[in-house]
Parts: C-alpha cells; sequence; structure tokens
C-alpha cells in the first residue's frame, strides 16, 4: 500500500511517519504533484498558519493533484490545519484559498476561552452517524486538540463543544478529516489512523 | 466542556541521558530519555518534556538528536527546552518532531524572541518556561537555570510573555523544586489567574493531594513532575484514578 504525506515544507510529518510506523505502514512524503497520482491513501497533515499553508500547495503544484485524488475517492485524511484545507477558506487568512472542497469558511474560537485550544479535550459523537474513523473508539474518547481555528459541525460525525462547537471528526465516502491529532493522541489515535488505513485496503 | 488536567512527567537531560536536579544541582543519572519517554507515553503520561540542561554549544546536536528519537517513538506530544537561544535553536527542535519548545533565559533577555517563535511556528508551539523563587510578598524570575534573579516579578513576566504569544506557562517554583514539599500553589494560582494561556505547576510535587491541589486551589491546567515518576513513588495511573475520584477531568490512563 502506497500511503503519501503531503509535505508542504511545515507540517510535523515526523510524528505522523511515527504513528504510522508503529501500526506498521511504511510511507512516503510528496512535496510534489506526482507521488499523488498512484496513491493508495493520502494523509495531508498540517500545523501553524493557515496563509503559508496555502500558498505552499501552490507554489508546490499541489492543489490540483489533491482535488483530483480527492475526486477519484482515494482515501484522504486531512489532519487539524489538512482538515481546514478543505474549506474555501480562513478567517485566519482572508486571502488565502483552501481546497474548496466543502462550502463555507473556517472561524476563530470565541473569545471567553482559553486560547489556542490546546490539550485533550472530549469528542462528542453525534447519534444517529456513523463513523469508519471511530469504529472503536468511546463516544467520548479524550483526544490532543493544538488550533484556534475551526470549520462549521455541519457534516461532522462527531464534534467537540470548546467555546462554540466545531467539526471533530468529518467524514464523506472517502473523504476524512480531523481536527484533533490523531498523531498525537495515544491509542486513540492509533484506532483512528488504523481504522483510515483500513479504507484503502 | 474543559480540557481534561494533564499529567506531565519531565526528563532532564544532559542532551543525551536523563539526569535529574534536586534545587538545581547534584545531579545524577537515571536513563535514556527516549525509553523512558516511551515508558510515560504507555502508562498515560498526557505529555512529555524534554530539557537540555547542560545547553551548550557540544550538548546541541546530540539534544536534537534525543528529540528526534523520542518523537519517533511518542503518541502524545512532546516539548523540548533548555537553551533555546533563538529561531534557529527552536525550528531545529520543531523539525526534529517537537510539538512546543520552551524558552527561558533567552527571553528574559530579549522578550521579543516569543513573538518571534510564535509567529514562525504558531503560539500553540511556544512555552515560556519561568523559573521563581519567592521574594517578599511577591516570586522573582531567576534565570540561567534558575541561579540567577534578574529582577522581574513572576506574575507580571507571565502576564508579559502571554501578550507577546507564549502559548502556554511552564512555571517552576525554584523554592520547592526536588523538594518533594507540594507545589507552590499560590504562586501557581497568582500566574494561572493573571494569563489568558494554559499554565503547567512544576515544583515539589510528591502526593497525589499535591496534584489536586494545584489544580483546584492552584488553577493549573497541568502538573509535571520529575523524580517522584522515575523512582517510582507515585505510578501515573493511581495518580490519575484518585484525580478522576475527587472530580478532576483526567484523560484515563
Amino acid at each position: 500500500m502506497s500511503v503519501v504525506l503531503v509535505d508542504y515544507g511545515a507540517g510535523n510529518l515526523p510524528s505522523v511517519e511515527g504513528a504510522l510506523r508503529r501500526l506498521g505502514v511504511p510511507s512516503r512524503r510528496c512535496s510534489t504533484p506526482e507521488p499523488l497520482a498512484d496513491a493508495d491513501a493520502v494523509i495531508l497533515p498540517g500545523v501553524g498558519h493557515f496563509s503559508p499553508f496555502a500558498a505552499a500547495l501552490d507554489r508546490r503544484g499541489l492543489r490540483q493533484p489533491l482535488l483530483d485524488a480527492i475526486a477519484r475517492e482515494v482515501p484522504f485524511l486531512g489532519i487539524c490545519l489538512g482538515l481546514q484545507a478543505l474549506w474555501e477558506g480562513s478567517e485566519e487568512a482572508p486571502m488565502a484559498r483552501g481546497l474548496g472542497v466543502l462550502p463555507g469558511r473556517i472561524a476563530a474560537l470565541p473569545a471567553g476561552v482559553k486560547l489556542p485550544h490546546m490539550g485533550w479535550n472530549r469528542l462528542r459523537q453525534l447519534s444517529g452517524r456513523t463513523s469508519r474513523l471511530l469504529e472503536g473508539v468511546a463516544p467520548d474518547a479524550y483526544v490532543y486538540f493544538a488550533h484556534s481555528f475551526a470549520g462549521s459541525a455541519d457534516g461532522a460525525v462527531a464534534v467537540c463543544d470548546y467555546g462554540t462547537t466545531f467539526t471533530a471528526v468529518f467524514e464523506r465516502g472517502a473523504l476524512f478529516g480531523v481536527q484533533f491529532h490523531p498523531e498525537k493522541s495515544g491509542a486513540v489515535g492509533s484506532v483512528v489512523l488504523r481504522n483510515f488505513l483500513e479504507t484503502a485496503r | 466542556m474543559s480540557l481534561a488536567r494533564r499529567i506531565i512527567p519531565c526528563l532532564d537531560t544532559d542532551g543525551a541521558r536523563v539526569v535529574k536536579g534536586v534545587r538545581f544541582a547534584d545531579l545524577r543519572d537515571a536513563g535514556d530519555p527516549v525509553l523512558l519517554a516511551a515508558r510515560y507515553d504507555r502508562e498515560g503520561a498526557d505529555e512529555v518534556v524534554v530539557l537540555d540542561i547542560a545547553a551548550t554549544r557540544d550538548s546541541r546536536p546530540t539534544f536534537v538528536n534525543t528529540i528526534r528519537r523520542a518523537a519517533r517513538e511518542l503518541s502524545i506530544p512532546l516539548t523540548a527546552g533548555g537553551g533555546i537561544r533563538d529561531l534557529s535553536d527552536a525550528r531545529a527542535v520543531v523539525e526534529a518532531g517537537a510539538d512546543k519548545v520552551t524558552v527561558n533565559t533567552a527571553a528574559v533577555r530579549d522578550p521579543g524572541l516569543l513573538t518571534t517563535l510564535a509567529d514562525a511556528l504558531g503560539a500553540q508551539a511556544v512555552v515560556l518556561a519561568i523559573d521563581a523563587r519567592r521574594a517578599g510578598a511577591g516570586w522573582e524570575v531567576c534565570v540561567r537555570g534558575g541561579r540567577e534573579p534578574c529582577g522581574l516579578d513572576a506574575v507580571a513576566w507571565a502576564a508579559e510573555g502571554a501578550r507577546r504569544q507564549a502559548g502556554e506557562i511552564l512555571l517552576t517554583s525554584i523554592d520547592r523544586d526536588g523538594t518533594q514539599s507540594g507545589f507552590d500553589v499560590d504562586l501557581v494560582a497568582r500566574v494561572a489567574d493573571a494569563v489568558p494561556v494554559p499554565v503547567i505547576a512544576s515544583g515539589g510535587a510528591r502526593t497525589p493531594e499535591d496534584f489536586l491541589r494545584v489544580f483546584e486551589t492552584g488553577h493549573a491546567d497541568a502538573a509535571l513532575a520529575a523524580s517522584i515518576f522515575h523512582d517510582d513513588l507515585l505510578a501515573i495511573k493511581q495518580l490519575k484514578a484518585f484525580l478522576a475520584s475527587r472530580g478532576v477531568p483526567v484523560r484515563a490512563a
């Protein structure tokens, strides 16, 4: 299985690579469009600011190949900023363009709670929504978050409540995204990553 | 919803090996930081802090390599620090896989460094480490491994650090560090109530009640300890079970 980790220059790739290796799955980094063409699964990790992230996707020519992979229904997992990239844009960087797979924009978490939202918080799996990523995960499991912006809860299979209610886990067909960091979420995170890889088998 | 209160073992290293301090002096070897960090991950730690307390030019490359090895093994967040002087030092440990980096003396010398780091790495990756000791009615900030008082008031400095975009404060009581006489709960409460960012309390932990107190009365978001975990005086699993039984939100170990 060819698992491609998108390297846009500022992601925390070693952590994700380590998590995949502990699951016995090798991955390769890709900072050019070519490897995306024959990937069995694509992971788009992301940390930091939306603006350099979006700019790097364009500079490296990754935007269209990523959209093509999503259109071909190659299993795709966006992590943190990689999930946020699915929307049209973000309040964090009004001029930067997201991938625009989902309508609307990423918004800042409200003032009144400590920001960044950083640490272990509970998922709230929505009743009536089945989730492939969360199979075997407690519906209110603790996972690790580190972010100040988030996407609306529309279409989420699990949300998190912190100042507002936002998407913690998104799923639609082969398209997956998590606002938390599965590579930093201990045993629960490993299960989520394993479940994602299962969808690519 | 409130975040889980975090339990954080801290590994003081000379770059390559774990040492530990009693009041920042009298160091002794306690093993491989990567093995220890992985053990704490399995035992339910919420995060691991690895510090280079030698922080010399010679220890630096070794330390970055230690961080790289630790990051590969850990499934929880990793914070690296000790002797971080500038953006390039910080970038080196972040690129090696650290999620956050602590700055201490260098931020006191140049507070603008906090903003520089936050702009480059994100505020969530920048931890302002403050070593404080009681001085009169307040607490004074000390630098250079806690040895040198620098005249700053700890509460004011924490607030300024947060304004300058430190995403978190790691607050160590020099008076309590290594004494196992309990956290300086007054200090922690003063700082935690004064800043809009999470505060990690450090220095003096011994009993589960110490942790309960620093969370309930000190309003700490996280608590850090070293020797009591290294010496098996307190197991993280039991500590978390105790805290949960007293109504503190913790991630089950």
